[in-house]
């Protein structure tokens, strides 16, 4: 069986090189959201096993998204990456407090995305 | 139960041991004429092979060179198995040098798709910070374009610091005048520079030769510690398709400006 993967980031560079990483993995079906509400709209009506999601996003960003979904009883146990932009800022540390399970730091790289996905979607 | 009885049933149970006792003895002797039997045959042929020394010395000779013979095969399977491993790890290496390569084109690809696929300046520019932000990782810079009147370099967006913040350069002078005059990357193997007159990489941006701007950078984010191939490869890429992204974004919103102009000249003729 398949898993289904949501990108959530502002950038559509970003989105295609993520999608280019991911293609690379069978049986994979990936949805891109453009900012935090449409990433909160569309986990929230369909099943993913799990999500990269962007710290800085406009409308509403990374951080408020991974409170909202560990919040709702439905969605807290979907696995969460975390795309940031800096090493080891705030952002980061405040996103896996929140309950974000690993992290990427930009620039990111093919292998990293794909070795963190793979760990995660075992251990589901 | 009387004395009798006890007597009779002991009895019984001796005669039953008895029996099983000569049962015991029977399958030995069976046993040892079997054995016996097959001892004389393996004397008889031992007889038969030493009545003629030749039969040993052709029987040995057969061992011996099938010995040699599976002590080669053995050699040669051990030197395909050490060429096999070699292979192996060849193999491996390739294995992650294609992976790399695979990821460095999917970065180039998704750039230059991203760079052309809008024909709107701001938006260009946009995909242009994306690609230094996310791709190269850079935390400070800035793009230039060349004001075509002053031959003079002019930042027109920037990240990390303000844009007023970011000096002017004239073409030909100063480390991003005489980059973008030479049409040269430039690169300095270092994470910062707080000089904004001596940024870290000089990309210039060109046209069919001509500079038409460059890509300033100042800074990288903290987790990046150099410069990898692919960001050499990337920043050749913008040099030539940010410029040619730039480029087209300018004509076309140049030739929108024209059709506007004439379309209003002909709406007021016609009207």
């Amino acid at each position: 069986m398949g898993h289904r993967i949501l990108i959530v980031e502002d950038s559509p560079t970003m989105r295609q090189l993520l999608v280019f990483a991911l293609r690379r993995l069978k049986e994979i079906e990936i949805v891109e959201a453009q900012d935090g509400m449409d990433g909160l709209r569309k986990v929230s009506s369909d099943h993913f096993d799990l999500a990269l999601i962007d710290i800085n996003m406009p409308v509403m960003d990374g951080l408020k998204l991974i409170s909202l979904i560990r919040g709702d009883e439905s969605l807290k146990e979907i696995p969460i990456v975390v795309i940031t932009t800096e090493g080891a800022n705030e952002d980061r540390r405040r996103a896996l407090e929140l309950g974000a399970n690993e992290y990427l730091c930009k620039p990111i790289q093919a292998n990293q995305v794909l070795t963190v996905v793979k760990g995660l979607l075992k251990a589901e | 139960m009387s004395e009798q009885d006890r007597l009779s049933t002991r009895a019984e149970d001796f005669l039953a041991l008895f029996n099983k006792g000569a049962e015991f003895t029977r399958e030995l002797l069976k046993e040892n004429e079997r054995l016996r039997g097959r001892l004389a045959a393996v004397t008889d042929r031992q007889e038969s092979a030493a009545r003629n020394p030749g039969d040993w010395d052709k029987l040995r000779h057969e061992l011996m060179t099938r010995i040699a013979t599976l002590e080669e095969e053995c050699t040669t399977v051990r030197e395909r198995l050490d060429q096999v491993e070699l292979e192996n790890s060849q193999f491996a290496q390739r294995y992650v040098e294609v992976e790399e390569e695979n990821n460095n084109l999917a970065n180039l690809y998704v750039s230059s798709y991203q760079l052309h696929s809008t024909l709107d300046m701001t938006e260009v520019l946009r995909i242009i910070t994306e690609i230094v932000i996310n791709l190269i990782g850079a935390e400070v810079f800035a793009v230039y374009l060349i004001d075509g009147e002053k031959s003079e370099l002019q930042p027109v967006i920037s990240e990390g610091m303000e844009l007023s913040a970011f000096p002017k350069a004239n073409l030909g002078a100063g480390v991003l005048g005489k980059a973008v005059a030479s049409n040269e990357t430039t690169c300095w193997d270092t994470q910062r520079s707080d000089d904004l007159s001596q940024p870290i990489v000089c990309v210039p941006l060109v046209v069919q030769n001509r500079p038409i701007g460059a890509i300033a950078v100042y800074g990288l984010l903290a987790q990046k510690d150099g410069f990898t191939a692919l960001d050499h490869e990337l920043f050749n890429m913008l040099g030539g398709h940010a410029a040619t992204a730039i480029f087209a974004a300018r004509l076309y919103s140049q030739s929108e400006r024209k059709l506007n102009t004439i379309q209003g000249f002909i709406d007021l003729l016609t009207k």
